[in-house]
Formats: C-alpha cells, structure tokens, sequence
C-alpha cells in the first residue's frame, strides 16, 4: 500500500493550493494590488505587459492599466468594467494562488458569491480615506455568508493618509463592530498602499509602528489544512465503476470525492438514503491502493457488502448526523434576471443528487447594506439574498452549511430554460 | 496502526494532487451527465495530461467514450505517429476527422497568402463531427491561464444549437455542482484543467511520468523567424522574401498546426530541463502563437464561432 501524499516530492512540487476571492470596485486599488502581487511574484510575462502597455497607450491611459489582464472579454474592454470572474493565478516557492477576482459593485453580488463559493480567503480592500462603507459591508457579509475561512482587511492608500496609525486602528474597530454582527472566523488587518508596494510583498518602512505580517506573509502562511470538515465522513456517490473486464468480472467501485471525513478500509459505513450498512474494503486509485482518503481527494471506493448503490447515494459513518428532510430552510442567492417564483418549481442539485422542490415561503430578504432583515418583501430578483424554505419531492440528507460548503450547499435550476437561477446554503 | 494525529500530520496535499482530484471530479461529471460525450485529442502536452487523468478518473474500468482528434492535415508527422502509439498502448479509440474532407465537400474555403492557416477552418470540421457522431458533451483541454478570454470560460461551458458560446451569457458556477443540462441540439464542453497553469502541466507530467511526443525535447529543426517568432518550415509554406530557412536547436512549447505554431529555442533535452525553463520564461507560451496574434479579441472571437 502506498500513501500518495508522502510521496518523495522535490520542492517545488510540495506546495500548497490557496483559493481567494478579491471584492472590491474601480476606484479603491484593487486591480493596482492584483498586478502589484502578481508582478512582484513574476506572474505577468513580457508579452503580456507588452499587449497592456500597447493598449493602454491606445485608450489614452496614463499609466499601465493592470485591470486589461484580467478584463478579457471584448464588452468589459470597451465599457472598462470587469463583468464577470475573472481567475488568475500565480505561485511563490510556498503556494500556488487562484484569484477569483470580482467586482464589487452591487449588480454583480452575484459574481461576488460565484467567486467566493470555493475561496478559503478572501481580501477585502478598504479605502483608508473614506473607512468602512457600504461596499465593506457588502463584501464582508457575503463572505460570512459563504463562510470564507479566513478574511484580510487591506488597509489601503495608507500614503494618502500620511501612513497614520490611529486611521488604521479607527477602521480595525469600527469593522471588527461591523464583524460582531456575522459570523467571522479568523479576520486580519493589514495597513497597505498597492501603488507604492508598502507591506504587499515587502515590509513597510512608513509604517514602524505596525508589527504584523505583510499580505503576501499571510497568503502564502496562513494555516488552511484545518478548514475541511475530517470528523464525519461525507462522501457523496458521483458514477459507479464496473469494468466487467476479464481481470475485474465482478468489480464494482463507488466513485466520488471525499467531501468529509477519513475513511480507512475495514470502517463500519451507512448508505443513504437505503440505511444499510457496510464496511470499506478498499480505496482504490490508478496509482494503487491507499491506507485512507480525505477530503478533496478523488477516489474509489468498494464495500464488503454486495449492495444496490448509485449515484446520489451518500456513504457517511455509521452515526452520520446528517439531517434528512423535505422542508429545508436556506439562504438563497438569487442569480438570475427572472425573479424567483413564490409556489415555483425548481430542479434542485445537492452533491450529486437531483430532485424537484417548490419554494414555499420567503422568510425575509436581507438588505445587504444595511444588514437589515427585511419581513416586507418577497420579491426576490437578481442579486437578491433572503431566506426561503423549500420542500423537496424527495428527502435531502444534508449538513448546514456552516458544518460543511460541499454537503450544505445546492444550486436551483431553472426547468425551462437550464439556467442556474439560484445558490442556496442550507441553514 | 493509523493515528489521527498523523493526518492532521499529513493533511496537506500538494497543489498538483488537489488540481488532479478536481480535474477527475469534472470528467466523471461528465460521464455521469451525458450521453455521448468525447474527448479532443490533438496530441498535445494538455490533451495528453486530460486522457491520463481520463484514465485515472475511471481505473480500473476503461475511459468509457472515444477519443476524436481533428485533423488539419498540416501536423507534425511526430504527432500522429505518438497518437496512433499511445492508442495501441492503451486500447483507447480515437475517432479523427479531416479538415481537407471539409475543404473537398466545399464546407469551408481554404486560406490564401502568406499566413494562410487551417486552425480557423477546424471550427466547421469539429461542430460537422460533433453533429455527425452525434456527440452532446466535448471535453478540451484549455486552460484559464492560456489567454485572456479563456480566463472567463466556465468548466461546463454551454454551447447553443450552432455551436456557439455567448461570453456574457453564462452559467454561474458555484462549489463543485455543476449543471449539464441542454435541450436537444446543443452541447457542452467541458475543461477539467481550468485551473492549471502550464508550468502545472510540465510539473504533474514530471510527477506521473506521462509520456509525450519528442517534439516537446530540444531537436534540430528546419525554421524561419517571422513577426518575432520562430516558425517550422514545411513544404506546403510560403515564405516572404527576406524569410530565410535555417536550421536550429528548437523545442515546441505548445503543438498546434504546423502553420501557426511558434517553436523555442531550446537545448532542454529533459522534464527537469523543460520545467526551469519554463519558469523562467518570460514569454507566455501563447505569445508564440500566430493565430492568436490576429486581433485583441481573436481567441474571443474563434470561440464564440465554436472553436475549442
């Protein structure tokens, strides 16, 4: 047996996947702090920053624009705006990086949540001129809301605000006010200016009086292996293997990724929603068989027991804790131009699992500015974030989404035309 | 004995197995989705890395849907032969279809003059075969960080009934659901290495020991400088007049048609080689792309006509 994650590596093969979402608008710096850490981390080629500089001496600019990397579509070169996520990517000696970089007016929450559905940090820029807005809020309350592990507070154009500290501390509190009202786990602050590079990849020397690490520290450091759910075992049956070849007659393999839990051959399991029950017989991969699998691992299982099992099943332990119902209340994300249906019907997908539901009740609709909950109005639109309940034509076997993103979170489709319509987490 | 501690230990997994768990959770996505999907093979580093973790995604059983590589017919011979190889090899089927058949049943008009390229015209032979097999899913290898439109594709990428992709019209795309659903006559492609870089591309080969054709090693090749970039000569190219033909120490960093694929100076002769040299590199390896040096927006414009 072999354990392919201790692996003899070479160093550059050892490195860890970060995901983070940026949120912020034109103005506050946050295309100037993308390209800043993508320069400095040589993730921007000659050719590249050659096309920009052509172009933007083209529209008139004055400086480089950084934001015509990401902005690649035609319409968001012409109107100036990034529409849509754009994901970047770069790596230092110690981690790789995804950027899903999204804007952060509020027309495009529905970006915002699309971006920070699989982020474990998110940065939210602040413009030390004008504190915490509105758009702070915002950003703050839809990474509460899809529970980003992590969030760091830059702290920018220090410079315009002669690097002071007491500015500085003024936001921390007035925003760690602003984070008592949701549920942040681990929130940071850090005092930047993108333009100058001041504490974004090297420390400041304007600012002595601030002790912590710099942004690119916090990136490439922070600790994001306990962010996975490893108690209870999760694993949601994607497509079932069977050879039927002459070496593998009789073979008949679970496919799917761990979404929670460490499972080791010979554990005692329980499928849903069937209740049987059966041990592990083996986790089976190409490169050969392995001791245990974990979260995000793709694998294949098989179990001792010859049963009925396909897609949409769930193997947990033998006391899964998992909830099983047809009324399930969620907070839902509305993404599309068509509003949502009160007494509509709607395909619903949680992990691998498809079944219809009706949207029963709006309990209220969240006004993502104020952070008032709003009793009135059922009407949800685009962009529109409120708590519903559903009831689904079959039962669901979920975690809230708080317990785990990949067992608490659906999507809702839209039968006519297939569209996703809406993001639901599971309250 | 296996102790709890000793995975917490151990949890961190590195950034190539998570890309490959992601990887192989979209294509059996795909398998679990569709009907009759397949899988583009045009004997590059990245379809190459896709069939393997195609493999993988599906071990011990076969991958259970074909292969389909578009011809343009102006291919490296290395190429084809390592395609036909590595089918022998596996037992897999790949399906090709030619774009001169495209030409001769007068579907699409051959380009004129000097940069004259097939790489546009596959567009029609790829939605022909897709319509003739009947096909309802393709899965590609593009990656996000290849070029600046592809930044914006989605891993399920919808295409309508002419086979075209409407950028500001897509899906969102949230967690890992993915949603597949179509009416009659549209397709899907899927990109399961979204998220990889090239340099990802190189390290995971390095780590499987995939095998890849010799054209990705230094070898002497008969090239001319064109625009800023080193070009292989074959028969059927026209050359200007101050294009002189020389031969050189060249490597391919990406495989495309012969026409339009920009080949490295490089003595890299091994996977180690390739890899510090491209990170090093200071070029994107799309940079080296002629096709893509048409326009701003001309892998915007080739997609949305349904270009891979």
């Amino acid at each position: 047996m072999q354990n392919i994650n201790s692996e003899p590596a070479p160093g550059y093969l050892d490195m860890e996947l970060l995901r983070f979402t940026t949120a912020g608008s034109v103005d506050d710096g946050k295309s100037t702090l993308i390209g800043r850490l993508l320069f400095d981390s040589k993730a921007i080629f000659e050719d590249q920053m050659e096309a920009i500089t052509s172009a933007s001496l083209r529209k008139g600019d004055e400086d480089v624009n950084l934001a015509l990397l990401t902005d690649g579509l035609r319409a968001e070169r012409e109107q100036g705006i990034t529409i849509d996520v754009a994901y970047r990517y770069f790596a230092t000696p110690k981690r790789k990086f995804i950027i899903a970089d999204t804007p952060g007016h509020i027309q495009y929450t529905r970006n915002m949540v699309t971006g920070a559905s699989t982020a474990n940090l998110a940065v939210i820029l602040v413009d030390a001129r004008y504190g915490v807005i509105e758009q702070t809020q915002r950003h703050a309350y839809i990474s509460s809301l899809l529970q980003i592990p992590h969030i760091v507070i830059c702290i920018n154009k220090m410079d315009l605000v002669e690097f002071k500290q007491d500015v500085f501390e003024k936001i921390r509190k007035r925003f760690l006010k602003v984070a008592g009202k949701l549920e942040i786990k681990d929130v940071r602050f850090v005092p930047i200016s993108a333009k100058y590079g001041d504490n974004v990849v090297d420390r400041s020397s304007n600012m002595n009086w601030y002790n912590g690490p710099t942004l690119m520290y916090l990136l490439e450091n922070i600790h994001i292996a306990g962010d996975l759910n490893l108690v209870d075992i999760r694993f949601p049956v994607q497509y079932v293997i069977r050879p039927q070849s002459d070496k593998y007659p009789d073979y008949r393999g679970y496919a799917g990724r761990l979404a929670g839990g460490v499972i080791k051959p010979g554990d005692r399991v329980r499928i849903l929603p069937s209740g049987y029950e059966s041990a592990i017989k083996s986790i089976d991969t190409f490169n050969g068989p392995l001791e245990y699998a974990k979260p995000p691992q793709s694998v294949t299982v098989t179990l001792e027991d010859d049963l009925d099992i396909s897609r949409g099943d769930m193997i947990t332990g033998i006391k899964s804790g998992l909830h099983a119902s047809q009324d399930i209340r969620l907070m839902v994300c509305w993404l599309n131009q068509k509003p949502m249906q009160l007494g509509g019907k709607y395909l619903l997908r949680h992990t691998t699992r498809d079944v219809r539901c009706v949207i029963k009740n709006v309990d209220f609709k969240m006004d993502i500015n104020s952070l008032e909950k709003n009793k009135a109005d059922k009407q949800i639109g685009l962009n529109d974030i409120a708590s519903v309940c559903i009831k689904t034509t079959r039962p669901l076997f979920y975690d809230s989404y708080r317990t785990n993103r990949y067992t608490g979170s659906l999507i809702l489709i839209d039968e006519a035309t297939n569209e996703t319509v809406g993001a639901g987490m599971i309250i | 004995m296996l102790f709890y501690q000793d995975i917490m230990e151990d949890f961190k997994i590195n950034h190539l197995r998570e890309l490959e768990a992601e990887s192989i959770f979209v294509i059996r996505e795909v398998a679990a989705q569709f009907e009759r999907p397949t899988l583009l093979f045009s004997g590059g580093k990245d379809s190459i890395v896709l069939f393997h973790l195609a493999r993988k995604a599906f071990w011990p059983a076969k991958v259970p849907f074909a292969l389909l590589h578009v011809d343009t017919g102006h291919n490296f011979k290395e190429t084809l032969d390592f395609r036909d190889w590595l089918m022998a090899k596996t037992g897999a089927i790949c399906i090709a279809r030619k774009v001169q058949d495209s030409i001769d049943k007068g579907r699409v008009v051959e380009e004129k003059g000097i940069n004259a390229s097939r790489n546009v015209l596959q567009t029609v032979t790829l939605l022909d075969a897709l319509e003739e097999l009947k096909l309802d899913c393709a899965i590609g290898g593009g990656r996000r960080d290849e070029e600046k439109a592809r930044a914006k594709e989605r891993f399920f990428s919808h295409r309508d009934e002419f086979g075209q992709w409407d950028p500001k019209n897509q899906r969102p795309e949230l967690w890992n659901l993915f949603n597949g659903r179509k009416l009659m006559g549209e397709h899907f492609r899927v990109f399961p290495i979204s998220n990889w870089t090239e340099l990802d591309v190189w390290q995971y080969i390095f780590m499987e020991d995939i095998d890849i054709p010799s054209l990705y090693f230094t070898h002497k090749r008969k090239v001319f400088h064109r625009d800023g970039v080193w070009l292989a000569w074959a028969p059927f190219m026209q050359l200007k007049e101050s294009e002189i033909v020389e031969e050189k120490d060249v490597r391919c960093r990406t495989i495309g048609d012969i026409t339009c694929t920009g080949v490295t100076l490089s003595t890299a002769n091994s996977l180690e080689d390739i890899i510090c040299e491209i990170a090093a590199t200071r070029v994107t390896e799309r940079g080296g792309r002629y096709d893509d040096k048409r326009s701003d927006a001309a892998m915007e414009d080739r997609k949305k006509e349904g270009y891979f």
